[in-house]
């Protein structure tokens, strides 16, 4: 049944995972309440450690990567991400624009 | 017995056991709730662009600055990513044949995990309310407690889903169809926590960010 060996390749997903995932989440914690960074070099800092964070949590808890078996769910993955871009930049467009017609001096 | 392979792609499954017939329903029931996640991040994602253009609309009320506390978020976060792990552990103990206590006490253990971030976030919500920060006060703290709120109501319900799981394998022992319910639940749950990240990062951090005078 299972070797010891395919035991350790199944759990080391789940512990570089977790691990990689603190590692992630105190930098970016970090980074914000010691005031390491301000401004928009902090904005971008914080949202690039989310996007790498989600990219672990995909590739360690959720199992997608690029071997062929989970292309299907990779796939629906991509597509969903292109669908959720043009209705969030969408929506962030005609708000916007919308706000500074309105408010506007 | 093939070494490492399509096993690996859900843990939680003794695909090697199971007939062919069998592996390819589990693969198309696993990637219709794939398609149900990806329908609800949708829903997500648009609630984030909504928080995103009413992040200025204060009506004079409190900010992100007054309201958010780091500290709790980081412990909420800190809680949310260890139930994750401790999910993890619960499909890798229905793969292996463990006795059926050992995968319940993971569950256990990751819905007190799900209860104590549940409960953090509604005192922080009470909290917040207590002085005056209602979803009412301003076009910013709707947008912010439907975002967080939804998450929320997501985190309950997979909760829920939990208890009914714990019950389920307490019955039914570890038959297809529990197996192909937990791994739904492990993909719902870890889906929960990838939400949870972008909130963390879109909501808590960049609202407590210091302008400065950084570039």
């Amino acid at each position: 049944m299972s070797t010891p060996r395919r035991r350790r390749t199944e759990t080391l997903p789940y512990v570089i995972g977790y691990g990689l995932s603190l590692l992630l989440t105190s930098i970016a914690f970090g980074l914000v309440w010691q005031h390491v960074l301000s401004g928009h070099t902090a904005l971008f800092a914080v949202l690039g450690l989310g996007l790498a964070q989600i990219l672990v949590h995909f590739r360690c808890f959720l199992h997608i990567d690029l071997r062929r078996n989970s292309l299907p769910d990779l796939q629906l993955l991509l597509f969903s991400s292109m669908i959720i871009a043009l209705m969030v930049s969408g929506t962030l467009v005609v708000l916007i624009n919308l706000h500074s017609r309105m408010m506007g001096p | 017995m093939d070494s490492v392979g399509p096993q690996l792609r859900h843990a939680g499954l003794n695909l090697e056991d199971d007939p062919r017939e069998s592996r390819h329903q589990v693969e198309s029931d696993v990637f219709g709730f794939w398609i149900f996640l990806m329908s609800d991040a949708v829903i997500f994602a648009l609630l984030f662009a909504l928080y995103g253009t009413m992040l200025g609309a204060r009506a004079g009320g409190p900010g992100p600055a007054d309201e958010f506390k780091i500290g709790s978020a980081f412990v909420e976060t800190l809680i949310l990513l260890t139930s994750s792990f401790t999910f993890g552990m619960t499909s890798l103990c229905l793969k292996r044949d463990h006795k059926p206590q050992r995968l319940t006490l993971w569950l256990a253990l990751t819905l007190l995990l799900g209860l104590a971030f549940l409960g953090m976030e509604i005192h922080d919500f009470v909290t917040m309310v207590s002085h005056g920060a209602t979803a009412s006060r301003s076009a910013f703290l709707s947008g912010f407690f439907v975002l967080v709120g939804v998450h929320g109501l997501h985190v309950t319900f997979g909760s829920l889903w939990i208890l009914v799981m714990v019950a389920q394998v307490a019955t039914l022992g570890r038959d297809a169809k529990v197996k192909i319910n937990l791994i739904r639940l492990s993909l719902f749950w870890h889906f929960l926590d990838v939400i949870w990240v972008a909130i963390f990062s879109v909501v808590y951090l960049q609202g407590l960010i210091v302008p400065g005078g950084g570039s």
